[in-house]
């Protein structure tokens, strides 16, 4: 199948997974277990916010219709969405919404790393300015996922049912496609499945910490970032986030 | 009631972007040193305040008694001679 | 205001001819404009009126969060978003600065959170509306932060050193708080479609009544207030500040094209200042006690939250003890 534009593709991946977790993070506000974590979860959110602007931004110039960050983030519905499942499925209890931002950082960080290589300068801009949030994400979110997993034994046992449940949804992270290949065929990125093994590294020694142990299973649930098969739990998202704009077309606010 | 687990208080220390000393900023709650670190970053630097932290948890420092406040501070009163403005250099001799 | 009603002793000012000598030396220091410290020499009056206050005031910020939480998810734009968080976050900071002020006066903060939880301390009855349309974002920070502003301003001369210093940093963060409301009243009022302006009207006239009891009933008789005047721990009387409220906030809803709720407002040239109805006392003290549209909700809200997060400040502070341990045997 004739790839139509996989670069708008690829940048709608980057942008949709910030958007995504960057509105999950954000429904802690207020809720969290501490003032220090409210606080720094809502910083962690407004970075994702930030990042959403810069990729979707970016999409919607490379897709040359008009289409703005907020046309795109507000006005798609489940099926145009390209983030990864895990980042959609709802945050659970502090403990998994800790060990899903590790997951996910632990990818982060030499995935930017490397991005800030890009062929494509406006995506090494966006990734180096990303890189170093993502550097503190995950030194936040790795030394709370070791205090957790190493605390007691019930943080202990609910952190191994947070990486038990989370564990299948991390291997979409390195499934390789058409658009990875095309994106690294142009020198724009490199293919996901190559930083396996680094990132498998980072897990194995911080769940060591933790007092944790992997999961065998290799399967991964798929079909977020190819927009394929999302959960169902990402369209009542959308009907949250979206409704003001859904409700009022064409209002500016 | 016992608070068993309420997490020790931190005196929270930041050097600005201008090389000033550090000053003391506020406090906060951590469960050690290393995450009150973190816990002072997304607090107390949320507006691109700092460079540098420090923590020190609260119940380690000393502090000098209200009490001693004459003995401690009133001596440094009436010591002029150390400020500048105490000596008279003739206007001839220019900016010193 | 964030703190209402704070009870002081209750027995009115004290004279000086009954105050023992070193109270007569503290109200001394204060009426010269020095600062107290956590270790001078205070009455025990002074400690828990201003932990009840300061309490009370870290509590509104964090019962504040709620109803300006409850549209973070459904903010209209990615930029709307970011500025509703990031205003939300700040009332969390304001809330953790209040509460290390109040620990220097020898409370914990889970012990005031504990009475907060068990009704043994209050919060603004503000926090008790409910938020319905995105209006609520605009008329929540311009006339609730609007309103706080105007308490918290003078506060930042109050006599207790750790509260004065907090209520600098609360102050020069908060200002971008109540222009982010107003923005988006513009957006909305002036600016926008026939929904949008009917939206902005209907909170208005939710929230001015509300608004205006915030700074709690007329207290020109009352004896807390004389007291906490005398300690400098009140800088203003309620009416004063409810007064320079309305004549700060009347040009700006004119600007918006909005009409307060008052038929009986009219400016007096004589006095220089805007005459209006006071709101209805009866509501506010159901609201005080209990009985406000969201009470329920918000006490619960705040309870779940801590409860759910008991397992994670356990677990968390037992790692720390473990590592501190292993660290030692490691030496």
């Amino acid at each position: 199948m004739a790839l139509e534009n996989p670069l708008f593709e690829f940048l709608l991946r980057q942008g949709d997974n910030a958007l995504v977790l960057g509105h999950r993070t954000s429904e802690w506000c207020g809720v969290a277990p501490i003032l220090e974590e409210d606080i720094a979860l809502a910083n962690m959110a407004l970075d994702l916010i930030g990042q959403t602007q810069m990729w979707l931004g970016y999409a919607g110039e490379v897709e040359g219709t008009g289409r703005s960050a907020d046309d795109l983030a507000y006005l798609r519905d489940v099926y145009d969405f390209r983030n990864l499942l895990m980042l959609e499925v709802p945050n659970g209890d502090f403990g998994r919404t800790q060990m899903r931002q590790f997951l996910f950082d632990a990818f982060q960080v030499p995935w930017l790393t490397r991005l800030q290589d890009s062929r494509d300068t406006r995506i090494a801009e966006i990734a180096a300015k990303c890189v170093k949030e993502a550097l503190y994400h995950l030194e936040r979110s790795s030394q709370t996922v070791i205090a957790l997993g190493d605390g007691t034994e019930d943080s202990n046992a609910r952190m191994a049912e947070a990486l038990t449940f989370l564990w299948p949804y991390s291997g979409e992270m390195f499934v390789d496609d058409a658009t990875d290949q095309a994106m690294a065929d142009a020198g724009v990125a490199l293919l996901p499945s190559e930083l396996r093994g680094p990132w498998l590294e980072t897990v194995k020694a911080v769940a060591a910490e933790a007092c944790l142990t992997l999961p065998d299973s290799d399967y991964a649930q798929k079909g977020g970032r190819t927009g394929f098969r999302h959960t169902e739990h990402l369209g009542h998202m959308l009907a949250v986030m979206q409704t003001l704009q859904r409700s009022y077309p064409g209002a500016t606010w | 009631m016992t608070h068993e687990n309420e997490w020790p208080l931190w005196e929270v220390f930041i050097r600005g972007q201008h090389g000033m000393s550090h000053r003391h900023v506020g406090s906060l709650h951590a469960a050690d040193a290393e995450h009150a670190i973190r816990n002072a970053r997304d607090v107390y630097t949320r507006r691109n305040e700092g460079v540098s932290i420090w923590v020190v948890e609260a119940a380690k420092i000393t502090a000098s008694s209200p009490s001693d406040k004459g003995p401690l501070f009133d001596p440094a009163r009436d010591k002029v001679y150390r400020h500048p403005t105490f000596y008279d250099i003739p206007e001839e001799v220019g900016k010193m | 205001m964030y703190a209402q009603m704070v009870q002081s002793t209750g027995k009115g000012l004290q004279d000086r001819k009954e105050m023992s000598p070193e109270d007569q030396a503290f109200q001394d220091r204060i009426d010269r404009g020095e600062k107290i410290e956590p270790k001078d020499y205070m009455p025990d009056a002074y400690r828990k009126t201003l932990i009840r206050q300061i309490g009370q005031h870290a509590h509104s910020e964090i019962v504040g969060q709620l109803p300006e939480g409850n549209w973070i998810t459904r903010a209209p734009t990615l930029e709307r978003k970011a500025n509703l968080l990031a205003k939300v976050q700040d009332e969390a900071g304001h809330g953790l600065y209040l509460y290390c002020a109040a620990e220097t006066l020898g409370v914990s903060r889970d012990e005031l959170v504990e009475m907060l939880h068990s009704e043994r301390m209050k919060y603004s009855s503000i926090f008790n509306y409910p938020t319905l349309t995105w209006a609520d974002m605009g008329a929540v920070g311009w006339l609730v932060d609007g309103a706080a502003i105007m308490n918290q301003v003078p506060l930042q001369r109050t006599s207790y050193g750790p509260y004065a210093r907090a209520m600098v940093r609360i102050c020069k963060e908060e200002s971008f708080h109540q222009r982010q409301g107003y923005h988006i009243m513009i957006k909305m009022a002036k600016e926008g479609t026939a929904d949008q302006k009917r939206m902005a009207q209907d909170a208005l006239n939710r929230f001015w009544y509300p608004a205006l009891m915030m700074f709690g009933p007329s207290d020109k008789e009352s004896v807390h207030s004389a007291q906490s005047m005398a300690w400098k721990i009140k800088i203003n009387t309620n009416d004063e500040l409810r007064q320079k409220f309305v004549d700060e906030t009347v040009p700006q809803a004119e600007f918006l094209g909005l009409t307060i709720p008052d038929e009986n407002l009219r400016w007096n040239d004589e006095t220089g200042h805007y005459e209006f109805s006071e709101p209805d006392w009866s509501e506010f003290f159901e609201v005080i006690s209990g009985n406000g549209p969201c009470n329920v909700e918000r006490l619960n809200a705040r309870r779940k939250a801590w409860d759910d997060g008991a397992w994670v400040r356990e677990a968390m502070l037992a790692h720390a003890r473990k590592s501190q341990k292993r660290a030692q045997a490691a030496e």
